[in-house]
């Protein structure tokens, strides 16, 4: 058996004992005692800075009078009021005339490209080539526009958008299905194809093409115009280059006749303030193929 | 020692231990969870919140059932970097039809609280056939087979009522109408009038571009109206909120 330790024989204990074994009623850590005073002391001054106690109406606001919603809001107001001086230029400037001032220019473009990363990159890609060819979603840094390359038609687009119903101003245009709806029968779908292939230079059908011609005119100028060169008041694309949104070829086609093709683009104004869409509208503009 | 000394019949009193002890752990939890359910800035009223549409509901039953919420957070908190990229942040009240909120604890993928007409539904379709063809670094898995699998309103009534029993407001008239205006929703051709009664800004389309409805449809007419019900250009936040 175990001598038990005469040092400690005559300290106090708390006179439960079981079994034989008592327990020592030593005092707690002097450094635990004392933190834990310090947290309750703590919480009672965060009672009073901060809202804390839930009452019968509201709760306890607190003397600094905290305000997540108040917080962001003053810390939007500060960014905002940094630009400020930047946004009222680029307000006051034509749209036309913002790239004649080099230090504006400048502005315009950072602060679009930190937009365009936000708000345009998931459909026209980080770098603005849009996403796989034939996708859909148009490529921004060649010179083909299906609306429009000028400053003001840029700011328009980016404004109120494409084809959406959430603007009255949105761009607008439907190209009928030619195939769906039976207005051309396959094979006249056929030679129109073959006119496409054989005006933007790719391998056809001779015969078909020259057939496909007079279709064209009938059913295809009035929008993409005699010549395929495409018309940018009414968004139809130019057909007679290597530039294709939903693939060129002669399967591609087909399915673009067949069906038609409807992009959409949101619109921005309301989202974003109008000194952001003209400043992302220089960013697009100057990417390579503004006109 | 006085009050403290009788702390031993405690002790030594099993049955009278547990019943203090749930006592103790009751009013601990009462006094956290009950404020909540009076305090004027925790039960905001906000304008333009409704019931979702039979057509959104099966979408969102479909979100929660592929579990979006655990790459997805729908909670824009109020921070300038967050209010800036998403728009603006999550009310209270934007979440009371959900059950359960979809507020998610993580993003491996961005916030969704404001998606809803940000993207065309072109995009919305080519990103869950495959997201890597519109967002190459993502690590989203493919959910193409929504596009195969038809929908259609057989248990929608079902799935309202039970929503009708954990307090959304659907009422005969919507619950009796679901599957008429279940498909009223992708029908651009058809009388939509009497959905947009039920459910006001409703968007009526035929969401995934095919023939037939879809799962695809659902999920899309969901997502799309997701955090678009409040008109933030006329809401103003009070502040001691």
């Amino acid at each position: 058996m175990a001598t038990p330790n005469k040092k400690n024989h005559d300290r106090p204990t708390t006179g439960h004992s079981w079994d034989g074994i008592e327990e020592f009623d030593n005092p707690m850590p002097r450094w635990w005692l004392w933190t834990f005073y310090a947290t309750i002391i703590w919480a009672v001054v965060y009672w009073i800075l901060f809202p804390a106690w839930p009452l019968v109406r509201g709760a306890t606001a607190g003397v600094l009078g905290y305000s997540s919603r108040a917080d962001v809001a003053a810390e939007i107001a500060a960014a905002d009021q940094a630009n400020q001086v930047w946004y009222d230029q680029l307000m006051a400037t034509d749209v036309t005339e913002i790239a004649a001032n080099p230090e504006l220019e400048r502005f315009a473009v950072n602060a679009g490209a930190a937009v365009f990363r936000a708000q345009c990159s998931q459909c026209h890609g980080a770098g603005a080539n849009g996403l796989r060819p034939g996708s859909g979603f148009p490529n921004l840094l060649d010179d083909e526009w299906m609306w429009g390359g000028t400053m003001e038609d840029i700011v328009q687009t980016v404004t109120y958008g494409i084809r959406n119903t959430d603007f009255p101003d949105a761009r607008y245009s439907e190209m009928p299905s030619f195939g769906r709806d039976g207005l051309l029968t396959p094979a006249e779908i056929d030679q129109v194809v073959n006119h496409v292939l054989a005006i933007s230079g790719q391998a056809h059908d001779n015969a078909l093409a020259a057939a496909g011609e007079q279709v064209f005119l009938d059913n295809c100028a009035s929008c993409h115009m005699d010549d395929g060169s495409g018309d940018p008041f009414v968004g139809a694309p130019a057909l007679n280059n290597a530039i294709w949104l939903y693939g060129g070829s002669a399967d591609e086609i087909r399915a673009s006749v067949h069906n038609a093709r409807f992009g959409i683009m949101p619109g921005f104004t309301g989202r974003l303030p109008d000194a952001q869409i003209r400043a992302v509208a220089a960013y697009v503009h100057q990417l390579g193929g503004g006109q | 020692m006085g009050i403290l000394d009788h702390h031993k019949k405690i002790e030594t009193h099993a049955t009278l231990l547990l019943v203090l002890s749930f006592l103790v752990v009751t009013i601990g939890g009462l006094v956290q969870i009950v404020p909540l359910f009076y305090l004027e800035n925790t039960i905001e009223e906000v304008e333009g919140m409704r019931p979702y549409s039979p057509l959104e509901l099966t979408g969102r039953e479909i979100y929660v059932r592929e579990g979006c919420y655990v790459c997805h957070s729908q909670m824009v908190r109020p921070m300038r970097d967050e209010v800036e990229r998403y728009g603006h942040y999550s009310l209270a009240a934007e979440s009371m039809y959900d059950h359960p909120f979809q507020w998610g604890s993580k993003r491996t993928g961005p916030d969704l609280a404001r998606l809803g007409g940000r993207y065309s539904d072109e995009w919305h379709v080519a990103h869950l056939v495959n997201p890597r063809d519109v967002v190459p670094e993502s690590v989203m898995p493919p959910y193409a087979y929504l596009l195969d699998r038809p929908v259609t309103p057989e248990y929608v009534q079902d799935l309202m009522r039970a929503y009708r029993l954990v307090g959304v407001p659907y009422t005969d008239d919507m619950i009796e109408a679901a599957p008429e205006d279940f498909r009223a929703q992708v029908d651009p051709f058809g009388d939509s009038g009497a959905l947009l009664d039920r459910y006001h800004s409703a968007q009526v389309r035929n969401f995934d571009g095919q023939e037939e409805l879809t799962e695809m449809d659902a999920l899309i007419a969901y997502m799309q109206m997701i955090g678009t019900l409040v008109d933030f250009s006329t809401f103003t936040a009070e502040t001691s909120r």
